[in-house]
């Protein structure tokens, strides 16, 4: 499985996709947050609403982009074959290259500490509440990464895993944010509106801005990520059998 | 070596492979013949444990790949058709990512890759970057992905699909050396290849074996001496 992790964790960076990546999340992640997110007006030091809020918008289509070709690109160049006759399993495969995705982002969160040390430096943060954010948006990215990794089980072309993945992400983050709740609350029952609404990432993300720490909001990104995987192995499979 | 057990594919209602059975023993290098389709890619995937089969088994050196494909494919080496590579990456980088998940790592795997690269005449293209390889490098560069762990067992689905003449001579050369002292299988659709490097041939047409001999063999069985009748009267010419 680490054989596996360091190829593909090498691969992202011999080629320009993990640098594209990067650059594009911390530029846009910052240009959110001086420009929507009023970063400087507001004087929010925890980063809550002028810097982690906009992440989501940025996942739902960088994260696939990054992980479209997990498996999609596999398929089409055949390598999984060399892969499948490898002695090992499945599983270290699909571990290997999920982590491997999930270490890139892992990387560019960590370079927005910029903005950590501003916040510092300019107020008095709950730098607690901060950790709690990193936390939250970085099981955010690996939920819609997992997703990615299987939708791209599914095809070997990347663009469409791309627009499939993108579209998933799109409405785990569109039912639960504020102005289509609304719309739902006119035309739906309250339990009814409630259920949907509990499916959107953001209804469990937020909590997390706040530097809440729900068991339910860890049991549902965890289990997403957990039955995409268990979904991708037995795609692959059922591909091979 | 190698030792297929009525193995069968099916597609849905299509059958793909229909009980096939032979041996491949040590010393023995066996072509693997049969039109477009007929079944041969499949057949060896099977064999290498990337797909399963619908029944049968195959047992390499004495391990069942439907119970133990983790044991039985140590023991095999597998050129896949189409050559696949990583094209991001370097052909030595390729190589040491290959030995290592075969479990060779540090002193064993250096040495393993260099004699991978000198049995393939890679050495002077070792740190090139694969993107930038012709079709017959990328064709070595795979066989020396399978060479690395010194596997008892050969798969080459067509070694020679798409090289030079010179190039097909030496991988054929090299396929008769090797065969002295492993199990080789390898398809082919080029008739003077089985007289040229095979100890045995077996045609297969739609999933069955219509023919299995010593290359002298089956040429006496055409009435022509001639390995192309025999192929044109055995195999079915079109395949739906």
């Amino acid at each position: 499985m680490f054989t596996i992790f360091k190829r593909e964790l090498k691969s992202y960076f011999t080629q320009p996709t993990a640098y594209a990546v990067i650059v594009i999340f911390l530029f846009m992640s910052l240009f959110f947050a001086f420009s929507l997110g009023n970063f400087i007006k507001t004087g929010d030091a925890n980063l809550e609403w002028s810097f982690f809020f906009w992440h989501p918008w940025i996942y739902m289509l960088l994260a696939p982009a990054l992980g479209m070709r997990l498996w999609a690109d596999e398929q089409r160049s055949g390598t999984i074959e060399l892969l499948g006759t490898f002695p090992t399993t499945i599983w270290s495969a699909i571990l290997g290259k999920y982590l491997a995705a999930a270490v890139v982002w892992l990387i560019a969160l960590l370079l927005t500490y910029p903005m950590v040390i501003a916040v510092n430096k300019l107020g008095d943060p709950d730098n607690l509440t901060i950790f709690s954010g990193y936390i939250g948006s970085f099981l955010l990215c690996c939920t819609f990464l997992a997703i990615t990794c299987l939708v791209s089980a599914f095809t070997r072309d990347q663009v469409t895993c791309l627009i499939i993945s993108c579209s998933i992400c799109v409405v785990l983050v569109v039912v639960g944010f504020d102005h289509v709740v609304r719309i739902f609350a006119q035309t739906f029952s309250e339990a009814t509106t409630d259920a949907i609404v509990s499916t959107s990432v953001l209804d469990h993300y937020q909590p997390l801005l706040r530097g809440a720490l729900r068991l339910q909001d860890f049991t549902y990104f965890i289990s997403i990520i957990i039955a995409c995987l268990l979904c991708t192995s037995a795609i692959l499979n059922s591909k091979r059998s | 070596m190698i030792e297929v057990n009525n193995l069968s594919k099916n597609y849905g209602a299509k059958t793909v492979v229909n009980d096939l059975s032979f041996t491949v023993k040590k010393g023995e290098v066996l072509g693997f013949l049969g039109p477009n389709g007929a079944g041969k890619s499949t057949t060896m995937r099977m064999v290498t444990g990337f797909i399963s089969p619908t029944k049968g088994d195959a047992q390499i050196c004495g391990v069942s790949v439907v119970d133990h494909p983790k044991r039985a494919k140590s023991h095999i080496g597998y050129l896949p058709e189409s050559a696949p590579l990583y094209d991001d990456m370097t052909v030595t980088d390729f190589l040491k990512f290959c030995a290592s998940m075969r479990g060779l790592r540090g002193a064993a795997g250096k040495s393993a890759i260099n004699s991978a690269l000198e049995t393939c005449f890679l050495e002077n293209i070792s740190h090139q970057s694969i993107s930038t390889l012709s079709k017959g490098y990328r064709h070595r560069t795979c066989l020396a992905q399978a060479l690395l762990h010194d596997p008892d067992v050969l798969i080459l689905d067509e070694p020679t699909d798409g090289l030079d003449p010179n190039q097909k001579h030496e991988v054929r050369q090299l396929i008769a050396r090797l065969g002295e002292t492993k199990a080789i299988l390898f398809s082919t659709h080029i008739l003077e290849e089985v007289e040229a490097a095979c100890t045995r041939a077996v045609i297969i047409d739609q999933g069955e074996i219509v023919a299995d001999g010593t290359p002298a063999e089956l040429k006496e069985k055409s009435g022509t001496n001639s390995l192309h009748d025999l192929f044109r009267s055995l195999t079915t010419k079109e395949v739906e």
